[in-house]
């Protein structure tokens, strides 16, 4: 095929695509070159994805797949979960070859782990669950049939239909009972999802306040973190300096440091308390509790996330051209709608940039709550670590982290359609 | 060359870590700081003295999570101590071996330190303390002492967590200490002992860590609270304190175990150990240490008179203890701690 015709002067002019010297068309070769640096900035940037992948993607998928997991009844009682798909009636006892099922399986689990996994997990279900499951399993071996009357005059745990519900419900590889019970639900007894007794309702309650103390804490760090920024932004080198070492200064001390000051400084015979007895403010008697409660909280991480507001607020604050000021001025804005009109709205940037960071931080904060929090300052993030150290229901601290976690998200996407990820500006 | 080298190096380095597993020592694990200090002192350095076996220590935060990853690894650690709730769920799940009693002899022991799978080591006890000179007259000596807030005004200190406090508000009551059990495993019980906790609730600092409760008497942030036994004497020997335990007024007693893990390759010489650990001889000799009990019957005979009233085992605390259920206590935890921090959050 001819690549080039004769003009009339006689000298070849492409027709076709250009060509580079080597014969391969141009765009070939440049779509080439293009590849190749794609593919060596892919390379240099591998490193860090695995890092991602393994340290951040695969951990929280597979948090987030425990809060689903249920595998405890499959895998410990096969005969059992087997055996009572073919239970019907559920308004009465199964019958005889799911009790038989069942002592088979206790037989079979007697000196291994599964009796007490599957009777830590159905613990989690209906309390008392362990100890009958441990029981059964003890005498399991003694047993004779008919098991189900046997089972029933050993333990009248087996004469109920609730329990029998509970294992038939767990009996599946997945379950949702974790996130039932993350918003405060639960399994009546006609196994409909219904609300747990008032006195048990914590979840939900926990999510809600612990919104509401960051926004809360956001609110307040944006008040007293813009003054500083301006400041900051509009004093000579020198001073401006000074500042940030006095904004950095507690930001670079530990975060354990910094909360038990605030213990010093607030508890009631602490700093500010004696301060208020010596000046005559407050009476001895009357000191204010001021730690170890919601106020505590709301106090110590306020100051421990300034940091994180006056930093985005004052790299924004740099950029601000000062003769913008001075025109509105000129044009006759009086100081007030200067600054309102034309200087505010430049730094939303940086507003959004500090708010979302405290806001996402303070969300998920543990340490300094745990410290300061008493009761009424706890907030859901301790209650995820109560799950995963001290009752051990990771399922259930799970559910509770993915609930957050989507929180988090769908407030992510919310900012997003309403200003704008792009105009985020971290300094 | 220097291949060859590398490659000797390899082997060498093979042999070493052959040779050390081979020659692992008895490796005893327990809980750190003054606490081990003194066992060391008492049981650790004696018995490689006495057999001429080394020991190694290691030291955890307690959990059965732990203990059950160190079941499924290989052996590494041998005789453990733990609380009741990681014996019974390890016990049930196999993580520790059953101890041979036999040997052991189960009458030599209180009744709360025989266990299948560990045999009792120390008894320690959540108490009421107060500072004794913030009430001249008339101390505090029972808890509806505790929680009547018109007669002894004040802030009260408990550990978060229905653990212990049901048990105290029923006690406060009027339950007999050796009904609260009963009492408990009833909804009406709960419902009686969350409703006394309600008459203090305005009056109520929730601590956490066992260091708390001396430091909130000490700064007189509460005129009294619940607290570990240990951490009061502590305070009156170490810093000058006038911190008085009633014991009297009823208190919660549990046992630490000690145990063996499942996966240990040395369990005779762990059994060794903890047989000679067990000895009254030897166990009389931590409580000037630490104010712990003992928990061989015979012990309590051979303790130092001056340290005997600040244990709870001494013949004169006893009779008010109360055995700290954990059975009930893995049972209903999850529930009752739902419940308990909704009503504190309230």
């Amino acid at each position: 095929m001819a690549q080039a015709t004769l003009s009339g002067d006689g000298t070849a002019v492409p027709a076709g695509p250009m060509i580079s010297a080597d014969g391969v068309p141009l765009k070939v070769s440049l779509a080439r070159a293009e590849r190749r640096k794609r593919l060596t900035a892919f390379f240099l940037v591998v490193p860090l994805l695995l890092f991602i992948l393994v340290t951040f993607i695969v951990p929280i998928g597979d948090m987030a797949f425990n809060s689903v997991r249920n595998p405890e009844v499959v895998t410990y009682l096969p005969r059992t979960a087997e055996a009572i798909r073919t239970w019907e009636d559920m308004d009465e006892l199964p019958g005889e070859p799911v009790y038989a099922a069942l002592v088979a399986d206790l037989q079979a689990g007697s000196g291994t782990p599964a009796i007490g996994r599957v009777g830590a997990r159905l613990n989690y279900e209906q309390s008392g669950m362990r100890s009958a499951m441990q029981r059964a399993g003890r005498a399991a071996n003694r047993l004779e049939p008919p098991f189900k009357e046997a089972l029933i005059e050993h333990d009248p745990t087996w004469g109920q239909v609730q329990t029998w519900r509970v294992i038939d419900r767990e009996s599946s590889p997945y379950t949702l009972s974790y996130f039932i019970s993350a918003l405060d639900l639960t399994y009546g007894p006609d196994g409909r999802i219904v609300q747990v007794a008032p006195e048990q309702r914590i979840y939900v309650e926990l999510f809600i306040r612990t919104f509401w103390l960051s926004i809360i804490i956001t609110s307040l760090t944006l008040l007293l973190g813009f003054p500083i920024a301006f400041l900051m932004a509009h004093q000579p080198a020198r001073i401006a300096n000074l500042l940030m070492i006095l904004v950095l200064l507690p930001f670079w001390t530990s975060l354990l440091v910094r909360t038990s000051s605030w213990i010093v400084m607030l508890q009631q015979q602490g700093v500010l308390n004696d301060l208020m007895v010596l000046t005559g403010v407050l009476s001895d008697a009357s000191r204010i509790q001021m730690v170890y409660n919601q106020t505590g909280t709301i106090v110590a991480m306020t100051h421990i996330l300034l940091p994180f507001m006056v930093l985005p607020l004052y790299s924004v604050m740099k950029t601000i051209p000062p003769s913008y000021m001075r025109a509105a001025r000129s044009l006759g804005a009086n100081q007030w709608t200067a600054f309102w009109r034309v200087y505010v709205p430049q730094t939303t940037a940086g507003i959004g940039a500090g708010g979302v960071l405290v806001f996402i931080i303070s969300i998920g904060y543990y340490i300094t709550p745990a410290l300061v929090g008493g009761q009424t300052g706890q907030m859901i993030s301790n209650f995820i670590a109560f799950h995963m150290q001290r009752s051990l229901n990771w399922g259930l601290a799970a559910a509770l982290g993915t609930i957050l976690l989507f929180a988090v998200i769908l407030l992510y996407y919310l900012y997003n359609r309403i200003i704008g990820v792009d105009r985020l500006k971290l300094g | 060359m220097s291949v060859a080298l590398i490659r000797l190096a390899a082997l060498a380095g093979v042999a070493l870590i052959a040779s050390t597993a081979e020659a692992r020592d008895l490796t005893i694990v327990s809980f750190g700081g003054a606490y081990q200090d003194a066992q060391r002192e008492v049981y650790f350095a004696p018995f490689t003295e006495a057999t001429g076996a080394a020991v190694t220590e290691d030291s955890y935060n307690g959990g059965i999570g732990v203990l059950r990853a160190r079941a499924e690894g290989p052996p590494s650690w041998d005789v453990v101590q733990v609380e009741t709730d990681e014996l019974i769920l390890g016990c049930e799940e196999g993580v520790l071996v059953p101890l041979d009693w036999s040997v052991l002899g189960e009458d030599n022991f209180l009744p709360s330190a025989v266990h299948e799978c560990g045999v009792g080591t120390i008894v320690w006890a959540t108490v009421m303390g107060y500072d004794a000179d913030r009430f001249p007259d008339d101390p505090p000596s029972t808890w509806a002492d505790f929680f009547d807030v018109e007669a002894y005004p004040g802030m009260r200190g408990l550990r978060r967590g229905p653990r212990g406090a049901l048990e105290f508000a029923l006690m406060a009551d009027g339950v007999p200490v050796g009904e609260v059990y009963e009492v408990l495993a009833t909804e009406d019980g709960i419902d009686q002992a969350f409703a006394k906790l309600d008459t203090i609730k305005d009056n109520l600092i929730l601590w956490e860590a066992g260091a708390q409760p001396p430091q909130l008497l000490a700064a007189g942030d509460v005129v009294m609270t619940s607290a570990y036994n240990g951490r009061i004497t502590a305070a009156n020997e170490n810093e000058g304190r006038n911190f008085v335990i009633p014991w009297e007024a009823g208190f919660v007693y549990a046992v630490d175990y000690w145990t063996i893990m499942a996966n240990s390759d040395q369990q005779e010489a762990a059994m060794d150990f903890i047989l000679f650990a067990s000895d009254p001889d030897q166990q009389k000799l931590l409580p000037p240490h630490i104010p712990y009990g003992p928990t061989h019957v015979d012990a309590a005979g051979l303790v130092d008179p001056d340290v005997l009233p600040n244990i709870p085992t001494a013949p004169q605390n006893l009779p008010t203890g109360l055995f700290f259920d954990e059975d009930f206590w893995v049972d209903r935890y999850e529930s009752l701690n739902e419940r308990f921090s909704a009503w504190a959050a309230q």
